[in-house]
Parts: structure tokens; sequence; C-alpha cells
């Protein structure tokens, strides 16, 4: 058959600094022009495995190899990692901070450059190659300029450039809206059946990657490979849920309505699945399941009248912004990157002023107030903790509000210790932030906005790049603050969160407010959708599929459903 | 907004735009050299006409660099007044005579000379700034990479220059986010605090900028590596520009003009211009 292109044996990697191996005994064979997905929760070995593949490991991570790993028919231990960049070519998941060259033109060329090409061919190949992912007519632009979906095609040029065979994506979804993260897919799928080439993602958001076929997925759990198999049978062997991978919702879907999932059933994609057997179980629980009311609106505690923004008089931000937020509501804010959402968070921190309209902040035109006034009725937690954190022990960070308000040293010991407390970190509170994971010090920031008690909180895409349990605990932890009365707001592009844990979404496309209104309604109208860079709930579509007779309320019901079974699940 | 831009390239179309990069570094240091090193009235006097023109020559607007100049304006003023309260009377030893305009302490006179001298010292400051602010503003940090390889300093050091050219509006965009965060948690840079305060104050946003910027450095080194630099030990460049003419012609006359500033200073043996002989 095919030629294998990369193959792994008994091969095991430890890391200088840590303590156990990372990669355990891992034995994989990908062939010449597969399309393979990796997935894994965080701390599963799948990066490392990555790594591995694309010689930063041994070069740049040190540790201890052993067994073997061929790359295109040679031995990964004679080939430098310039040797492998020939083979392999990595799109990294920050497609920003990969942006190395002043311009688009540059970047592509970065590889021919360090190659010594001469000038003009290098100019003729970056034309070709910007052709291929469509980013020919922006060679002189710069980072700034490009919208996410932009520069992720910039970084596949930069690699395509090269000629390589294997390609190898570190999470390429994880900073896209859903509408480009779509697109991605296409893009690297299309190019694969051009090109020929290999294709390796690494992904833990398996529903997005299998928008196009795949051809196998390698499961991994705790440094090991735990499936290495097709899609259809992975997600009917029910491996996903333990390992920490969401499986597709509308396979939770269909596992609510009773149906066992059967690889015959090819769930992998719901255009190629068997409908027959499926429509009747679905339609039965469509019409058995009551959708729970959602409690009355309570007492406006922020509310936008008219709100209009702009950075320029040429580039207008925001445009005649009109919405309340009730007290206790979880609401968040959507739309593609650069619609205006950051800078709504900004306004209602008071990090600018609006042109015109007010904002009210329980009922007090908040225009005079400072910044800091402010934070104490509107607290932010930045996306990236370290964009936060200044302090080394915790105790101190999440006291540093307090200290900086002059409040007296004992009831700011009293103070941080019951918001430790809250935020499940008392047993850690002389601990060094250093010494925390990541979802541990996201909790960090948010208590230390916490403690100064706000009534809103806000937090910028406060689930970016984690992986299934750290989403659910960083969630589950803002419900349970949500529970306590306070009203949550959220910026994000996920759409599971939207789904699962808010009562509203808020929709900014262009500049202007077009949705105020269920989650369901932001997943399943396409006036909505399209505009936002959204894309429909795969629950819509398979209720379509299934002729259930309103979609619509199929999804209503599906989410009142999934938040009980949830809940249940956890008592 | 445009505060937080810059001090980072802007694009133009403008004779000084069209220049290389490395006739625009030697402009700099030849004008930074003939200017720290003359006390020359009417050398100081040309050159900052010079700069002047050369300013407007390359279409950047006053208003784009006004917070800036304003910034440098007050520490040069604050250097002034430093050198006034230290030595009050550097004007008379320099220059050997003492014209009194009047007196407001035994150690505290006026004195025209260092009125004379302290005008020097800003005039000084004030031809050299425009220049430094063009060579920023008007070169663009790639091509400027490239230059610096052309004539000889290696590849490593003139990419890591670009760099972080590269990577100054980035990490000013994070300063004041990260700015307005803490400040949301209470910290204070506004004069009503005091200077212990403000520099606590100044280590709360500077430490989370440091880490979240060491976060950013690991990653494009990664992707460095991953894309082969430093793999040999010559380098070309997608963006290299030869030297034109005119690079030629503004190289020539500015050693030219140099050589003639600082022929007019030292002329007569000393540094100074002194209009209060004879």
């Amino acid at each position: 058959m095919q030629k294998p292109i990369i193959e792994f044996t008994n091969f095991n990697f430890q890391y200088r600094a840590q303590s156990n191996p990372t990669l355990i005994d891992i034995n994989l064979i990908i062939h010449s022009g597969e399309k393979i997905i990796i997935a894994g929760p965080s701390g599963s070995g799948k990066s490392t495995l990555g790594y591995c593949i694309n010689g930063l490991i041994p070069h740049y991570y040190k540790g201890n190899i052993s067994g073997s790993l061929w790359i295109e028919g040679q031995n990964s231990e004679n080939l430098k990692i310039f040797d492998i960049s020939k083979y392999v070519g990595t799109v990294l998941q920050d497609s920003d901070g990969q942006f190395v060259a002043q311009t688009v033109g540059e970047d592509i060329a970065f590889a021919l450059e360090n190659d010594a090409i001469d000038q003009k061919e290098m100019i003729s190949r970056v034309e070709k190659t910007s052709r291929l992912v469509d980013i020919n007519s922006h060679l002189g632009s710069t980072p700034r300029e490009l919208s996410g979906g932009q520069k992720q095609r910039v970084s596949l040029a930069g690699v395509l450039i090269d000629r390589v065979n294997i390609l190898l994506f570190d999470e390429p979804l994880a900073n896209l809206d859903p509408a480009t993260g779509r697109y991605a897919m296409e893009l690297i799928d299309d190019l694969a059946k051009n090109t020929g080439s290999t294709v390796i993602i690494i992904e833990h958001r398996l529903e997005d990657v299998l928008w196009r076929p795949m051809d196998r997925i390698v499961l991994m759990g705790e440094g090991k490979i735990i499936a290495d198999t097709t899609p259809d049978k992975i997600l009917a062997s029910g491996l996903l849920g333990t390992y920490g991978i969401r499986e597709p919702l509308y396979v939770t879907a269909l596992k609510y309505a009773g149906i066992k999932i059967t690889e015959q059933m090819h769930p992998s994609s719901i255009s190629l699945m068997n409908m027959d057997t499926i429509k009747k179980p679905l339609q039965h629980w469509f019409e058995q399941t009551a959708e729970t009311k959602i409690l009355p609106q309570s007492n406006a505690v922020l509310s936008f009248s008219d709100v209009c923004f702009s950075y320029s008089a040429d580039r207008v931000v925001l445009e005649n912004i009109n919405f309340n937020i009730c007290e206790g509501e979880m609401t968040a804010i959507v739309g593609k990157n650069g619609a205006g959402k950051s800078t709504l968070c900004k306004l209602i921190c008071g990090f600018e002023k609006p042109e015109k309209g007010t904002i009210e902040l329980f009922g007090r035109d908040m225009v005079h107030t400072s910044i800091r006034e402010r934070a104490d009725f509107a607290g932010l937690v930045m996306q990236n903790p370290n964009q936060m954190i200044s302090q080394v022990l915790i105790r101190d960070e999440v006291g540093l509000g307090l200290k900086l308000r002059d409040v007296p040293q004992n009831e700011i010991s009293e103070r941080v210790e019951a918001t430790l407390r809250v935020c499940g970190l008392y047993s850690y509170r002389n601990w060094p932030i250093s010494a925390l994971s990541y979802g541990q010090k996201k909790r960090v920031t948010i208590a230390s906005i916490l403690v100064l008690e706000p009534q809103i909180i806000l937090l910028d895409e406060p689930t970016a790049g984690q992986d299934l349990r750290h989403y659910t605990e960083i969630m589950e932890f803002l419900q349970t603050l949500q529970k306590r009365g306070k009203t949550i707001l959220l910026i994000t592009h996920d759409m599971h969160l939207i789904l699962e844990y808010t009562q509203r979404a808020i929709v900014i496309a262009d500049g202007k407010l077009i949705c105020d209104n269920h989650p369901a309604k932001v997943l399943t109208d396409d006036s909505v959708i399209k505009p936002a860079n959204l894309k429909e709930t795969s629950l819509f579509s398979l209720a379509k599929s299934a002729a259930i007779t309103d979609p619509f309320e199929f999804v209503k019901k599906f989410i009142s459903f999934d938040r009980e079974a949830r809940q249940s699940c956890q008592q | 907004m445009s505060a937080v831009k810059m001090l980072s390239y802007i694009k133009r179309d403008s004779p000084v735009h069209h220049l290389n990069g490395v006739t625009k570094l030697i402009t700099f240091l030849a004008w930074t050299i003939v200017c720290m090193l003359s006390y020359d009235t009417r050398v100081l006097l040309a050159a900052m006409v010079l700069s002047i023109v050369i300013f407007r020559l390359a279409k950047i607007h006053l208003k784009e660099v006004g917070f800036v100049l304003a910034f440098i304006f007050f520490f040069l003023l604050l250097n002034d007044a430093a050198i006034y309260v230290f030595s009050p009377e550097e004007g008379v030893k320099i220059y050997g005579t003492r014209h009194l305009i009047f007196q407001i302490s035994d150690r505290y006179t006026l004195t025209q000379e260092q009125l004379f001298y302290l005008f020097n010292v800003t005039l000084k400051y004030l031809t050299v700034v425009p220049i430094a602010l063009l060579f920023l503003l008007t070169t663009d940090p790639s091509e400027f990479a490239a230059s610096l390889t052309g004539i000889g300093v290696p590849y490593r050091i003139s990419y890591a220059v670009s760099i972080t050219l590269r990577y100054i509006a980035d990490i000013q965009t994070d300063f004041h986010n990260i700015s307005q965060a803490q400040q949301a948690r209470g910290v204070d840079l506004s004069k009503k605090t005091g200077l212990k305060k403000r520099i606590s104050g100044i280590s709360i946003i500077a430490v989370p900028l440091i880490f979240s910027s060491l976060d950013r450095i690991d990653l494009i080194s990664n992707a460095m590596d991953l894309r082969g630099f430093g793999k040999k030990e010559k380098r070309t460049w997608y963006r290299a520009r030869p030297f034109q003419v005119m690079d030629y012609c503004v190289i020539g006359s500015v050693l030219f003009l140099s050589i003639i500033g600082l022929f007019i200073t030292f002329s007569d043996g000393q540094r100074f211009f002194n209009p209060f002989l004879g």
C-alpha cells in the first residue's frame, strides 16, 4: 500500500525538568497522503508528539528519548531541525505570534531567505504560493491589517513555500471564529487534495475538524496512545468522553434520544449518516421533551442607550448600541474578530468614553466616574492571566486591589481568604503563582477581581485554548458565581459555551448590534450567523435531516435538556 | 490610539522614505556625533534648520509625533533646570566673562553667559531629536535589517533589530491594555499620588508586561527555528534594496557637511562659539 512517512517505534520521551515521561511507548505509523487528527486533553502528550515530529524536540526542548522515530525514511536521530523543516511544515496555534516578518510577502518568504535563495526566485515563488491560499492581494500588508483567518493563511503559505510533504497543525482552530475555522478546514482539505500532502492536525475540537472527512483519529491520554482508528469507530466507542474530548453535539443529541451510536451509522458526518434508523427515536424524543422556561428577567444592572464610538472619524467601531443586562444573568458577546466586542468591554469599564449615548450602571450615568471607581461595579478579567499577574504569592495578587484602595490589613486578609475559599484556591493561598496550572492562574485573576466585589464581571475569552476539563472547570466556577447573584458577561468565540451556559447572546457585527436573543436563535438564524462569522449548530442540521417539524424548537429543547442532564450528573 | 502607535514605522511616499536604511543610519549617526560634539551656535542653528526641512520633506505630521515631542521637551526643560541648580555659573566658567542680569542669592545668579549656554544645550537636543525620530519613523524595519547585513553586520544581529522594531507596536498595545486593567484594580499613576506609590504602580504594570512579552519571545523563537532561521552562514532578503544614486549623494553630502560643521566648531580651538569676546 502507501509508504509510511512517519513511524514511531517504542518511542518514549521525558522532558529534562520533569520527573515522569510525557510520551510512553508510542507506536504510530502515518502513511503518505493521510489526514490524521491527534486528539487528547491538555497534558496528554499530544503537543509533545507534535514537537517530536517537527524537531522542536530535541532541538529546543531537551530531554531523554528512547525508541525510534523515522521521518521520510530517515532516522530522526540523524536529522537536524533544519533538515526536518524540509519535510514537515508546522502551522502554530497563534498565527499572530508566528508572524515573524513585517509584511505578508516577507513572512511567506522567510524560509527561503534562510535558505539564501536568490531574490528573483523568491519573489516569484512567494507570488505563486500566496495565490494557492488566496492571500496574493495582501503581500504588502502588515499583521495588524489582517484578520485572524488571513494571518492563518499567511502561516500556511509560509510552510507551503518550502514544498513540504507533511503539514502539521497545532490547534489551528483555537484563535479563529467559527466561520473562519470552518473555512480553514476546507482550505486545509483542498490543499491536501491538490498537493498530496500528509496532514496532521493536533486539535481537541473534534466536531469542527470533522467538518471535512479525516482518515484517522489518534486519541491520546496520559502520554499513551489510547486509540488509533477511524473517526466513525472512535465516535461509536464512547472513549472520547472518558478521555476528556468533547464529542460532536449531534452525537450527544442522538444519545439523549436513546440511540446507540454504531460505526455503521457513519457518525462522523451528518450528511453521510443514515437517517432511517435515527428519525423515529429523535422525533419521539422531540415530542416527549419539554423545555424548562427561563426565569423572568430581573432589574437591569447595565444598560447601553444609543452608544456610538470610533477611534477616528473614518472608522466607526460601534454604532447605536442598545441593550440591557439584568442582574444575575450570564450573557455572551459574540461576533467576528475586530467587530467591536473588545471596545464594548472597554466602554463598560470606562477605559474609553462613548462619543454619543449613555452607559448606565445600576441606573447611574457613568460618564464622570474614573476607571477605578467604575471597577467597584464592573471588573474585567483579561484573556491571558499573564497580562494581569504581578505578584509572587497568590494571596498578595488577590489582595492587590484592596491594598491599592488602602483597605486595612486585617480586612484585606479576611476578604482575600473568603474569596480564595469561593474560588477553591484556599489551600494554595501561600503558594507562588508560578507553581499553578494555566486554569488555576485564570482562577487567581478572577479571584483578584472578585475580591473587589463588583456586581458585574466581564471576561475576555475565558476559555480560549482550554481543553474540555479546564473549560468545564472555569465555566462551572463562573456558574457558581452566577448563582451567588453575580452578573457575568463573556466575550467568546465558543459556540458550545454559548449553548451550554449563557441565557442570552448579544451579537455584534461590523459595529452594529444585530441580535440580542436566546442562544438557540443565534446558532440557528442565518441572518445572524452569516454577518457575525458564526456557524449553524450541528443540532439544527441534525434536526433538519431528521425531518423534525420545528428544528429551532429542537435546539432549544436540547439546550434545556442538556443543562439539566449535566446538572444532575454533578449532584 | 495615536499614542499607542507612536515611534513605529509610518508608511508614506516621500524622498526620505525612499532612501536606503543604511543611508539613514549613517546620516543619523553623523548628525548625532556632530551635534553632540559641537556647542557652536552657528553650526547647531544650521543643523536645526536643516532638520526641520528634512522633517517636512518626510511628510511626517507634527501631530503624529506631538506626544513624543512634548515628552522630550519636558525632559529638556528639566535638564536645563537641573544644570542651573547644580551649576548656576557654568556659562561664566565656559565663556570667561560675566554679564549679570540679576542676582537671586549668593550662589544663584542669572547671567547672559548661563542663558546662552543653556540655549546651546537645548539647541543640541532640538537638532538631534527630529533626526532620531525621523530615523525611527521612516525606516522600514525589514529593509533596514537587509541593509545592515549589506554593510557587514552579522544577519542574526540585524534580524534581531528588525524583530524588535516589528514588535514595538504590539508591546505598546499590550502596555496600554495592561495599564488600563491594572488602573481598574486601583493602580494610580496620576500626579495626585506620591512617588513611592507611583513606582510600585509602575512595577504592577511592568511585571505582567515582561511576562507576556517573554511568552511572545518563546513563540517567535520556535516559529523561527521551525522555518530554518540560522541554518546557513548567509541569508538573502526578500525586500533587499540596492543603493541608489540618491543614497550616494545623501551620504556624500552628509559627510561633507559633518566635516564642515566640525571644522567650524573646532577652528578656534574649542567647542564653544563665544559671542561675548571682543
